[in-house]
């Protein structure tokens, strides 16, 4: 899980998906995976048919299918968890290839790994077409409170600062030579993670001086109003709307 | 333990996503008790604290390595509040930016790993802190457990919320054997860290401690060159009572939450079973809940509506849960008792 | 460390007046005992004095985050205190030390917006402000960067322009040539010269110090030990001695030809 945190996610362009407004992506993927989810398992076609909406936004978007493939991993614990469930969920077995599993345990498994994998892709191409500043406009934007946006703001702006000063502290303990090996070692990891909390709560306490220097009462000024018109909406909307004939379709079929 | 979508079944997430978003507002007002005007930029480099420290992978054993929850140290470090409000952000990101957790599972996340952990953490931590001798190393020694205890919590919570809206027929006894074998493992890793980062920063700047208020040295002013003791600001009292505030919020939570979700999800059994049965594939899947198969374990033994049974069984298990805890408390209290006299083990050194 | 007469503040109001400022932390340390001193309007002052002489708490004081245990911090004719705080952190723009920590928004434009914004300007008019303040640092065109992708260098002007958004009556600068390489050093020292502004600017940096200002004041124990013209207070070595201060090896302030 934590390899991923690290990748530049957002690919740069202007395709017709880049160019939406962040809140309607993001109240679009939110419907997309919602509709997604609360579609019967045994619909097995219509969960491609989700997957060729996908693809079909990812094409218009111009993101490439591997890019896309290799977000993916970040499901893989997930996957050895499905992996495991049709030996352990109860109910009828049946043979494949010699083995005996359950038949609710796969329908379990082909459960978690389709509708899993469908929100992955669905979360990587909203974050692959939309600035990290936008999105986080985009959630103001959906009302999310504002103190939420303020601390996720903050959080964004400097947690590259702080992985940075992370790494830094893993280079000066290196070079004097030491390598967390195990257990032993445990003791110089959470030293350094103390020195890192007390560097991030007097940075914060800093920023406040900072911020309070320049006006700060308790709530940021709206800069950047994101507005959306009846057309981009319907745009970004088109996405959940086909994917819920298709969840109709699946519930009545 | 990022929560995949599909895991939990839509109108379980749905609800979790209510009760998480309670939560999350009940701790915005508190952390503006916590930190006033100071809460966005702190609680913001807390939570990038927080987003860092989950990427320390420590080394566990021949090649593998876990990463710390952070739920009880955001908790100890920066109190309950904020503590839920750094990870909840931290998770909110996740979801957002790097489909580090699915955007319909948020709640089930929020509610596992940012209020489960931090409350429980939290409180455990309280409780010791109140009972133990008063001292740094009685604040290290609450960590350790606090993080113990809030690992394992969070996977009682995660398979709480997996019977009442899994998608799959997983013997539940099963899976709550696994889910905490397992984290009590990582657990142990998490309490480690916790425990030796907060007795790092208590030993460079005590003050930063949420969790240690009540050790502080009383403020001296000079007043014509003469040392003089300042003034108690305020008793230890509101410590106290936001303790006790908290320990209630999280029992009276987790207990509304066992007992009144357990019992609405099952009285609409879901679409997904409804369709499963109506194919006609899981006749037996269907006899499940009523047969002997030790999903049993987890309902109550001749109460036959399932329904009640349901719900009976989450509040007995959140009760089983605070019954544990307090016997950890009472035997360590009671050893306390026992032990040298505690109290002039913190006689300030001036 | 005469007073200054009073001549001149009929008509303009000293940019900035301290008179009497005391001031003890709640820990009982206390870091200032009486500073008194004024800086007219268009002046460049530089502020000298050792580690723990109590810059940094002075500093605080004149936009009021601290508040005065005795005396007064008056801004162009404005005292500082609860009622009128918004006009002084306004008319007070400080610049941090560390630019990461002035610049907290995640893009550049945003960040220069900030103050103006928290003051009430909305639209084409921040829109300007910001353009205007950006173009005085010569950083015009990086608005939509993000501060992290700026070099060092870079981001301590961005972080001056976020002040100079906010059309301050004073520019208080905390160490603006800590960690700035030459070329930086020198782009810095030409936009501050440039800017039609009172400065104070707290300082190790005794060269950048006799550099850009005219006039210094050393701050010593809590009290202005000194003040006056800075060639003349960095060429008094029994002076410089008794306050810590120390020239860098081979700077002779006496020999250094004064900027025209």
């Amino acid at each position: 899980m934590g390899a991923g945190h690290a990748h530049r996610l957002h690919r740069p362009g202007t395709s017709r998906v880049h160019t939406l407004p962040p809140h309607t992506k993001l109240a679009a993927v939110l419907a997309f995976v919602v509709v997604v989810v609360s579609t019967p398992r045994e619909a097995m076609w219509a969960f491609g048919l989700y997957a060729v909406l996908l693809a079909a936004v990812a094409g218009v978007a111009r993101v490439p299918p591997g890019f896309l493939l290799r977000r993916l991993l970040i499901e893989v614990p997930f996957v050895a968890f499905a992996v495991l469930m049709p030996f352990v969920a109860q109910g009828p077995r049946t043979e494949v290839l010699g083995l005996s599993l359950s038949v609710s345990g796969l329908w379990g498994a082909w459960n978690v790994l389709a509708k899993g994998t469908l929100g992955v892709a669905a979360s990587v191409l909203l974050a692959a077409t939309t600035p990290l500043r936008d999105l986080l406009l985009g959630l103001q934007r959906l009302r999310l409170p504002s103190l939420l946006v303020q601390i996720a703001t903050f959080m964004i702006r400097y947690g590259d600062l702080i992985t940075d000063e992370m790494r830094r502290m893993r280079i000066a303990r290196a070079s004097r030579g030491f390598e967390a090996r195990g257990v032993r070692h445990w003791g110089v990891l959470a030293a350094s993670a103390g020195a890192l909390f007390i560097r991030s709560y007097e940075r914060g306490e800093r920023v406040h001086l900072a911020m309070v220097s320049r006006g700060y009462t308790g709530s940021l000024p709206v800069i950047d109003e994101v507005t959306a018109s009846r057309a981009q909406w319907s745009r970004a909307l088109a996405l959940p709307v086909a994917a819920l004939a298709v969840c109709l379709l699946g519930w009545t079929l | 333990m990022h929560v995949p979508d599909g895991f939990i079944d839509a109108p379980t997430s749905a609800v979790t996503a209510v009760v998480a978003a309670g939560a999350v507002a009940v701790s915005l007002r508190g952390a503006r008790r916590e930190l006033d005007e100071r809460t966005a930029p702190l609680a913001g480099l807390v939570a990038a604290f927080i987003f860092a420290v989950q990427m320390l992978n420590f080394p566990v054993a021949a090649g593998t390595s876990g990463h710390l929850l952070g739920g009880a140290l955001a908790a100890i470090l920066v109190g309950p509040y904020t503590g839920v409000l750094c990870v909840s952000v931290v998770l909110l990101m996740q979801g957002v930016l790097f489909a580090d957790g699915g955007l319909s599972a948020l709640g089930v996340n929020i509610l596992d790993m940012a209020v489960v952990t931090t409350v429980t953490g939290y409180a455990v931590f309280r409780g010791l802190v109140l009972l133990l001798p008063r001292g740094r190393r009685s604040v290290t020694a609450a960590s350790f457990v606090a993080a113990l205890v809030s690992v394992p919590a969070a996977a009682v919570a995660f398979t709480l919320l997996y019977w009442i809206g899994g998608t799959t027929d997983i013997a539940i006894g099963r899976v709550a054997t696994a889910m905490v074998g397992v984290h009590v493992l990582i657990g142990l890793g998490e309490a480690v860290i916790t425990a030796l980062t907060v007795a790092a920063v208590i030993a460079v700047r005590p003050d930063l401690v949420h969790g240690a208020r009540g050790l502080r040295r009383p403020l001296r002013l000079r007043v014509g060159g003469e040392p003089v003791d300042a003034p108690e600001p305020e008793p230890a009292a509101p410590a106290a009572r936001s303790h006790r505030a908290v320990w209630i919020t999280g029992l009276v939570t987790s207990l509304v939450l066992a007992g009144f979700v357990s019992f609405y999800a099952s009285a609409h059994p879901d679409g997904l079973e409804k369709i499963a049965s109506d194919e006609g594939i899981d006749e037996k899947a269907r006899e499940h809940a009523a047969s002997d198969s030790p999903l049993a374990d987890y309902g109550v033994k001749d109460v036959t509506d399932a329904r009640v049974s349901g719900g009976l069984a989450g509040v007995i298990g959140v009760g089983a849960t605070v019954v544990a805890g307090s016997t950890v408390f009472w035997v360590l209290h009671r050893r306390r008792r026992g032990g040298t006299s505690p109290a002039d083990t913190t006689a300030p050194d001036a | 460390m005469d007073p200054v007469t009073d001549s001149a503040t009929t008509a303009v109001p000293a940019s900035l007046k301290v008179a009497g400022l005391a001031f003890a932390y709640p820990d009982g340390h206390q870091a200032l005992f009486g500073v008194d001193f004024r800086v007219e309007r268009g002046e460049r002052v530089a502020l000298l004095g050792p580690n723990g002489a109590g810059k940094t708490t002075l500093v605080l004081h004149l936009n009021g985050i601290l508040t005065p245990g005795a005396g007064t911090v008056t801004v162009a004719g404005l005292p500082v205190g609860a009622r009128n705080m918004a006009e002084i952190r306004r008319r007070v723009g400080i610049v941090f030390q560390d630019p990461d920590d002035q610049l907290f928004m995640p893009t550049v434009r945003e960040d220069v917006a900030f103050g103006p914004a928290a003051a009430g300007l909305r639209g084409a008019e921040l829109e300007a402000r910001v353009e205007r303040a950006l173009a005085l640092v010569g950083m015009a065109g990086s608005g939509n960067r993000p501060p992290h992708h700026l070099s060092f260098g870079q981001r301590r002007r961005v972080a001056v322009a976020t002040v100079l958004a906010m059309e301050p009556e004073i520019l208080v600068l905390d160490e603006p040539s800590s960690n700035l390489d030459p070329a930086s050093r020198r782009e810095l020292a030409d936009i501050l010269r440039s800017l039609d502004v009172t400065v104070l600017m707290v300082t190790h940096d005794l060269p950048y110090a006799l550099e850009l200002c005219p006039r210094s004041l050393i701050l010593s124990d809590g009290v202005i030990a000194a003040d006056g013209p800075t060639a003349g207070l960095l060429g008094d070595g029994e002076l410089m001695r008794a306050h810590r201060l120390e020239l860098p090896f081979g700077f002779d302030p006496r020999t250094v030809a004064p900027r025209p």
